[in-house]
């Protein structure tokens, strides 16, 4: 369980990040983040698994206050939340095998993951992760021969064998193309059914919103100015986040083509 | 017509650079080109004999050079291997020094300030010494012989090398890196899985240079005392023996010219 106690974030030159946020997730649950960007959508996931650091409030996942980790405390708590990206952020020189074993370094001793000393299980369990997204011809590809779709795949293969309690995902669509994103969208709210992952994206895109998550947050300035399930969210509730009517910009589409 | 065609060029055409920034660059440029024109008068005032001594003093000299004796090859063969050895063990204790170094000098991985500079204030120390100049030091130390040789030229290519890669590792994408530490990965894990690969062919690249920089420079080195072949042509010069010492140049040069063949295949390959 992941509760946000009024927690703010001021960046130092004075843009505030977060604004008195109280949000409780729940284990299990598919949340979607929406706003626009620089709503504070990045802010929020990255909180969670102290990419950046709040500056006052408490942040409980598992009821432990998070904010005040430091080196090995850290390290664990990241061990437990997978995290995916809009950029991939896959080592492209590496081959797709290795950039997915990276997700057992937290779990894996320093000397071990340098000398690739991986245990069979390991690399049965990231072979394995490649096979539900169905990349597992590509093992030995090196990441860059990859198109954007199938690096996205392998950095949720990533995420997989990093076998976390929580998925942050971080716009993870924004760089590919309609069919794609929703392919990716597919395999995010398949690992979170099957394996019972708690997962937290960040979109902009309503359409897509509506159609995976289970539970909508809507932000704007830094504040969560929506939340609620799915089935209370309509046309109005998204002019309200935004601020501003809906444009054709903000639907993805491309549903039917997946 | 005409009205449309008035629309399409403006009374005022914006120049491509602001005027402040031509003026400046004018200022510079006229600046430099004075100094170029006052050096010139100064070294023509300096030579007496002019050009045409010179061209005169060549053909003396090279006279001497010529035949190169070529008997003296085999005798060559030591010096110059030791002269190779020289340069690969330096380049090589130097590649691993630099490691370490390239890294604490990064901006971008080592976060925390005061490593940095105390790094990068280092590093500008050890290349503000010419390397003739260490290996006078080290040669008075040490006596003379292959071992002041090396660690002069430690040291230099240290210098280079630490600069050069350190600038590459703050070229890298650093998303990955973001990616390892999200994994729950310490700082050796980020650095050896998500940093090493990216610098690694710019890394073994930059060696390679620095490899052929030592060959050069430990032949120099050789000059003040520092072993090698550079120790038997200078002594060769010095006892006027010009064809010998003719040889000898011809072998350094042939050397040297497979050596950076070899590397630049081999570099040529990495990229």
């Amino acid at each position: 369980m992941i509760e946000f106690k009024d927690v703010n974030l001021v960046y130092p030159n004075g843009t505030q990040g977060l604004k008195n946020v109280n949000v409780k997730i729940n284990d299990g649950e598919f949340v979607v983040i929406v706003g626009l960007s620089g709503a504070g959508k990045s802010t929020f996931i990255r909180s969670i698994n102290r990419l950046v650091t709040p500056t006052s409030g408490s942040l409980l996942i598992d009821d432990e206050d998070i904010l005040k980790f430091h080196g090995k405390d850290l390290r664990k708590l990241r061990t437990k939340t997978g995290m995916i990206f809009q950029n991939y952020n896959l080592v492209k020189r590496s081959n797709v095998l290795k950039n997915v074993l990276a997700g057992r370094l937290g779990h894996t001793g320093t000397l071990r993951s340098i000398l690739n000393l991986y245990s069979k299980e390991d690399i049965s369990l990231a072979y394995r992760s490649l096979q539900r997204v169905n990349i597992d011809e590509k093992i030995y590809n090196r990441a860059d021969e990859l198109s954007g779709g199938q690096q996205q795949r392998v950095s949720i293969a990533r995420v997989l064998t990093q076998q976390p309690k929580y998925i942050l995902a971080d716009e993870p669509v924004a760089s590919l193309d309609p069919p794609t994103s929703h392919q990716v969208m597919t395999y995010l709210r398949k690992v979170n059914k099957e394996d019972n992952i708690t997962t937290i994206v960040n979109l902009h895109f309503i359409d897509m919103a509506m159609e995976y998550a289970d539970r909508i947050i809507g932000m704007r300035a830094g504040e969560v100015v929506f939340d609620g399930p799915v089935s209370e969210v309509s046309e109005r509730t998204f002019e309200e986040i935004y601020g501003r009517s809906i444009r054709e910009d903000d639907m993805r589409g491309g549903a039917n083509e997946s | 017509m005409t009205k449309e065609n008035s629309s399409l060029t403006p009374k005022k055409v914006p120049s491509i650079y602001p005027s402040r920034t031509k003026k400046q660059v004018t200022f510079i440029f006229l600046v430099i080109l004075g100094i170029y024109l006052f050096s010139m008068y100064w070294t023509q005032r300096e030579m007496v004999g002019g050009i045409g001594g010179a061209l005169g003093n060549m053909y003396t000299v090279i006279e001497k050079f010529f035949p190169p004796n070529f008997a003296v090859l085999p005798a060559l063969l030591d010096p110059m291997i030791q002269t190779i050895q020289m340069a690969i063990i330096a380049t090589t204790v130097a590649a691993i020094l630099t490691i370490p170094l390239a890294i604490l000098s990064a901006q971008n991985v080592t976060t925390f300030k005061p490593i940095y500079y105390v790094t990068k204030t280092f590093l500008n120390l050890l290349r503000t010494i010419p390397d003739l100049v260490l290996a006078v030091i080290f040669v008075g130390l040490f006596g003379i012989g292959l071992f002041p040789g090396i660690l002069a030229l430690v040291i230099f290519s240290l210098g280079i090398l630490a600069k050069l890669v350190g600038e590459t590792i703050e070229s890298v994408d650093m998303n990955p890196l973001e990616a390892m530490r999200a994994s729950g990965g310490n700082p050796l894990q980020v650095i050896w899985y998500a940093l090493v690969p990216q610098v690694l062919p710019q890394y073994t690249s930059l060696v390679l240079y620095v490899f052929e920089i030592n060959i050069r420079a430990s032949v120099v080195l050789g000059y003040v005392g520092a072993g090698g072949i550079g120790l038997i042509l200078n002594q060769q010069l010095g006892f006027y023996n010009y064809p010998n010492a003719m040889a000898i140049i011809i072998v350094i040069f042939v050397v040297v010219i497979i050596i950076e063949y070899i590397s630049n295949k081999l570099r040529e390959a990495l990229i």
